[in-house]
């Protein structure tokens, strides 16, 4: 059995680490909240961006760009968003398996495709298997802003159009609630179906004319996919580590609970030994 | 008299959103000035100033990589930055319209050349209109 110090030392570094988590859990709470907003705020933009590019693409009239028409594949690029620290539970582990399934099912060789992780554990995941990598990001913030992406994005959609891989996937945690992130897999390009639905279709004049705008439209569409995909990302990384957090402080909670019991005990029991060999000591000298 | 509703959306969520009479901008084709009543349209904008005429006040925002969407009664322009004067921070924009021009001058491949004169014009759009206001 542990001795008294033994236990004692134990409940003080758990209640260290429980301090810790606790703080970590009210810092996620927070970035929560922020990273909601940002979603928020960004709707608006997406919905209205979406209504002209499906306006446009199901307008009628023969619209054609190499981004809306699908190739045959050669090679497939996986935009991955993961975090860049861990302690966020599940979060990256379930998304990062999902993307390594589906490669082992589909391809057999590593000219096939190729990845892109954002996020400094996607980009450990990926290199220690040695796999493709296309371009890595790492250091997104807490909070981004579409000027710190806006580069990234467009990358991703230039390979599409340079010919360097033939669709994009897009992977990460769609945010449903504070304990509920869901893996979501995304075609994002070629772009085959644009959503049309409850929304009124307006015909509009287009100036100059259409296939100049989908031209600007299109990327400007794909990269503020790309920066939805990430917000949401963000938000669903800040719950899982939020609920990882406090799960981490229960379990916390419960340690100290059955160490500060067996504390108790240890110190009854040497009391009560005490008592012992004292009544023991007197009896002898009778 | 008429008013049309002019909402200024980006990414980062809306940037203005009121009435004006009249919208003033800069397509990719030429000069647009747009009216209450105008047949519905769309059309990119170039890196430029948006021009909104109130009844009192007038705005003036810089956007870039744009497009103006319009109804009869409203006007939404969809921005991937827009930013009104008072946004725009002249220290950075100066700061980046010096590192677009060291970048254009360097000469290297055309990729980077594009990038660094859409830099540049992203900026000298941004200083203008600090000046103008």
């Amino acid at each position: 059995m542990a001795s008294l110090r033994d236990i004692k030392n134990r409940i003080s570094s758990t209640k260290k680490t429980k301090q810790i988590t606790k703080a970590m859990e009210m810092v996620s709470a927070s970035k929560l909240n922020r990273a909601e907003q940002n979603a928020k705020s960004f709707n608006p933009y997406m919905d209205k961006i979406q209504e002209v590019v499906a306006s446009i693409a199901n307008g009628g009239g023969d619209v054609s760009h190499p981004m809306l028409n699908t190739r045959p594949v050669k090679k497939t690029g996986y935009l991955v968003i993961t975090s860049d620290r861990g302690l966020a539970g599940a979060y990256n582990s379930s998304v990062l398996r999902k993307v390594y399934q589906k490669i082992q099912d589909t391809h057999s060789s590593k000219d096939e495709y190729t990845v892109i992780p954002m996020g400094r554990v996607g980009r450990d995941f990926f290199s220690k298997r040695d796999m493709p990598i296309e371009r890595e990001i790492t250091g997104v913030a807490d909070q981004p802003a579409f000027a710190d992406i806006k580069d990234v994005a467009s990358e991703a959609v230039q390979l599409y159009t340079d010919g360097v891989i033939d669709e994009l996937y897009i992977y990460y945690n769609h945010y449903v609630s504070a304990i509920t992130q869901e893996v979501t897999e995304t075609k994002l390009l070629p772009l085959t179906d644009i959503s049309t639905e409850g929304k009124k279709l307006s015909s509009y004049e287009y100036e100059p004319d259409q296939d100049q705008i989908l031209k600007s439209l299109l990327p400007q569409y794909a990269e503020s996919l790309i920066f939805g995909a990430l917000l949401d990302g963000k938000a669903s990384e800040h719950a899982a580590r939020m609920t990882a957090m406090k799960a981490a402080t229960d379990n916390a909670d419960d340690l100290i609970g059955d160490l500060t019991l067996s504390y108790n005990r240890a110190r009854q029991a040497s009391i009560t030994q005490e008592i012992t060999e004292i009544v023991g000591g007197a009896a002898a000298l009778e | 008299m008429n008013t049309l509703t002019v909402s200024v959306v980006t990414p980062d969520g809306p940037v203005l959103e009121d009435s004006f009479e009249m919208v003033s901008c800069k397509a990719e084709s030429g000069e647009l000035g747009i009216m209450p009543g105008h047949i519905p349209l769309v059309a990119p904008l170039a890196i430029s100033a948006v021009r909104l005429k109130g009844n009192k006040s007038s705005e003036m925002i810089a956007v870039s990589g744009g497009f103006v969407e319009v109804r009869s009664d409203k006007v939404t322009i969809l921005a991937q930055s827009a930013e009104t004067p008072s946004d725009i921070d002249p220290e950075r924009a100066r700061k980046a319209k010096e590192r677009a021009e060291r970048r254009k001058n360097s000469k290297q491949d055309d990729v980077d050349l594009v990038r660094a004169e859409l830099a540049l014009k992203r900026a000298l759009n941004r200083l203008d209109l600090i000046e103008k206001s």
